[in-house]
């Protein structure tokens, strides 16, 4: 008795269950997003890049981090875009990782296999430095993409944005408004990143280091975690912290959205803000121009097709058609452009999704 | 702050249930204010009951938080404005929600590590364009059902499928957060029903809707523990469940419905974190299986099951709300935050183990 009773009362549960798992299901049947395609925009037509004239076949390599954040899924897509351009290019992608043991691992996995370029993205380039130069002393070149590993030998061309000019680039345009508004002391805001990163704190230092130029100081800065439900916690509590604000730059258009909606929520507007890497829903806001948000500081997510350019060039031992050198450099800082209104329809069609 | 859930009621409930019904016939709760027929007897039995252990740990808290309180308000003029209260409550309130379901969880002896996973995979799920086209109602009843279905899951798994609890949230952890990934395509999804978005942003009497939201599930919360037979079961299982399947309770069952209940939890949780970030995203609710442990213990509950108190859960969600609100107000940066919390958390576990070394009462 005591057994049957709790049973039949299982079986009807699971049959609840089963019904309601059904009508997920249902629902997931017509959830469908436009899957992924990397935009047009970010890649570049064989026929259009340097060295066009297929040439030996050269398999690359590629490892990044989870694509677990606009900006990383962007990189990700665009590679494989770009590889796909190329007749003379297979793509072969390590599983991506936020852990940068499974990194090192995956990246050992891709040097195993023999490919002929390595193009890398790593979590944290100080802790993957070694794998660089492993793979350099395997004979395999390295593209180092964006986060730069410790030591030059452990890659053949860096190539990457400029993050402390991202900051320069937002400080600036915060004192051009500023000073065309009249303001003398302003409060300034800063919403930052992932505050261990690298990259956080050369953004931060651009930002400060611009500000300084005009006599202007952040006057609050705390960092999220560059999701939107960081961004909104961290947004609400500034904005208890300073009843009135004068410029907001926050480092992330991804965590920009939760930022956004504190903003909303608190029912602020008495100041204006300023992005960062440049999501096309930051773009659309600033082509609106109905919010704060007045401008973005691009960090572009094209640069990974651009280093597969690279690295299928360096694999064919063939320099950039434009340039009169042999080979490709061996470094490559992107410039971070300052998006408003009047420029935004230049860069929408590069926006990350 | 009468919080009466001290284990001895919930232990006797179901093994001696005839005592408490024909004592008191209506009310059919572990009232503590029996009218018995020898009132000085009820009185004696009533006074170490006054304050038990676990109310002077609620108290401690309730202590602690003043404390915060005096800090905050000497260090920031801005700290006792009506709009950083409102401030704090608010940004309490998704953890707040999600922290009653941990708390039935953990007092039932189990522990729910997916929490954050099932409100990102909720998020993700009500914001694709698809079921946004159904607007307000579909959204979050899609987040509802989401939420209460991986539960379902979880629980299936842990009461039927005998596999421990902390493996199968373990594991849904993994599991529900790359679901929401391939679900959401790694994108962040804004959300375009503005109905929607004004859950997070329309005020009753001053106070955002979460607010209310919060307190009307933690007042439910509370009801279920401590005035229902669900709650004192709950109770029973976690405490021993052999004693409880001896007593005549559907254990299995009972573990499965806490798991659900979880699960529905993350789906309100995931309605009001997706309309307060405006957007659906598979890395929303990072860590919050942490976030929302360390505030079920150093509330006072047990971590191995039997005892705790929802009011202390909650309590011990303001207390972190509140000391971010303060480090945020001082402009100080992260990791000294980080270093507070942990020490907090230790400080409460300590304090427990000097509690859960003495006989119970």
């Amino acid at each position: 008795m005591k057994e049957t009773g709790p049973t039949a009362m299982g079986r009807r549960n699971m049959l609840l269950g089963a019904g309601a798992l059904g009508s997920g299901l249902l629902l997931s049947a017509c959830t469908s997003n436009s899957n992924g395609e990397a935009d047009k925009a970010n890649v570049k037509a064989a026929s259009s890049t340097s060295g066009s004239t297929p040439g030996k076949h050269v398999t690359v390599g590629f490892s990044a981090p989870a694509a677990d954040h606009g900006w990383i899924a962007a990189i990700t897509k665009n590679a494989k875009a770009q590889a796909g351009q190329y007749t003379d290019v297979s793509f072969q992608a390590a599983e991506g990782t936020n852990d940068v043991n499974a990194q090192i691992s995956a990246v050992q996995t891709l040097i195993s296999k023999k490919v002929d370029v390595l193009v890398i993205l790593p979590f944290d380039g100080k802790a993957l430095t070694s794998i660089g130069a492993q793979a350099m002393d395997a004979g395999i070149p390295v593209v180092n993409l964006d986060r730069v590993f410790d030591n030059s030998l452990a890659y053949r061309t860096w190539i990457g944005g400029d993050n402390y000019g991202m900051g320069v680039n937002a400080g600036q345009y915060v004192v051009r408004t500023l000073k065309a508004k009249g303001i003398s002391k302003p409060v300034i805001a800063e919403i930052a990143g992932i505050d261990n990163l690298d990259l956080t704190k050369q953004r931060s230092q651009g930002f400060k280091d611009a500000l300084a130029k005009a006599g202007f100081s952040v006057s609050i800065r705390q960092a999220a975690q560059f999701t939107a439900d960081s961004g909104q916690q961290v947004m609400s509590n500034v904005l208890q912290a300073r009843s009135k604000l004068d410029a907001v730059w926050n480092h992330d258009d991804d965590q920009g959205i939760g930022v956004e909606a504190a903003i909303k929520q608190a029912g602020r507007s008495e100041f204006f803000m300023v992005g960062g890497a440049g999501s096309r829903h930051a773009m659309q806001e600033i082509k609106a121009d109905s919010g704060v948000l007045k401008a973005t500081v691009v960090y572009p997510s094209s640069m990974s097709a651009s280093a597969i350019t690279l690295a299928r060039l360096i694999g064919q031992s063939k320099g950039m058609g434009d340039l009169v050198e042999q080979e490709v450099p061996s470094s490559i800082t992107l410039f971070s452009a300052t998006v408003t209104k009047d420029n935004v329809d230049q860069y929408l069609p590069t926006s990350f999704t | 702050m009468s919080d009466q859930t001290t284990p001895r009621p919930a232990q006797e409930a179901p093994v001696v249930p005839a005592q408490g019904r024909s004592g008191t016939g209506a009310t059919g709760g572990p009232s503590l204010v029996k009218e018995g027929p020898d009132p000085g007897a009820a009185r004696r039995r009533q006074l170490p009951r006054l304050f038990p252990l676990h109310q002077v740990h609620s108290l401690g808290l309730l202590v602690v938080l003043l404390l915060l309180g005096v800090v905050g308000a000497a260090t920031s003029g801005n700290f006792l404005t009506t709009d950083n209260i409102v401030n704090i409550l608010t940004s309490a309130a998704v953890i707040g929600v999600i922290t009653v379901g941990q708390t039935f969880v953990i007092i039932g002896g189990g522990i729910d590590l997916s929490v954050g996973a099932i409100v990102a995979v909720a998020s993700v799920w009500c914001t694709t364009v698809a079921t946004q086209s159904y607007g307000l109602g579909g959204m979050v009843f899609t987040a509802v059902v989401v939420g209460s279905v991986v539960g379902l899951l979880n629980g299936v798994l842990i009461a039927y499928g005998k596999i421990v609890a902390f493996i199968t949230t373990l594991a849904m952890m993994a599991s529900a957060r790359g679901v929401a990934e391939r679900l959401s395509d790694r994108q962040s999804q804004v959300v375009t029903v503005e109905s929607f978005n004004r859950i997070a942003t329309d005020k009753i009497l001053g106070v955002p809707l979460l607010v209310y939201l919060m307190a009307g599930i933690v007042v439910l919360g509370w009801l279920l523990l401590n005035r229902t037979t669900f709650g004192r079961r709950t109770f029973a299982v976690g405490g021993n469940p052999e004693a409880a399947r001896l007593a005549g309770i559907a254990v299995r069952r009972h573990t499965m419905l806490l798991y659900v209940l979880s699960g529905v939890c993350c789906g309100i949780a995931a309605v009001m974190l997706t309309a307060r970030t405006t957007s659906g995203a598979s890395n929303l609710g990072n860590l919050y299986e942490l976030d929302s442990i360390a505030a079920v213990i150093i509330g006072g509950t047990l971590l191995a099951g039997g005892r705790g108190s929802l009011f202390g859960s909650i309590l011990g969600v303001l207390v972190f709300t509140t000391i971010t609100n303060i480090f945020v107000l001082n402009n100080l940066t992260t990791d000294i935050q980080e270093i507070a919390k942990g020490l907090i958390i230790l400080v409460a576990v300590l304090l427990q183990r000097t509690r859960g070394a003495r006989p119970p009462a």
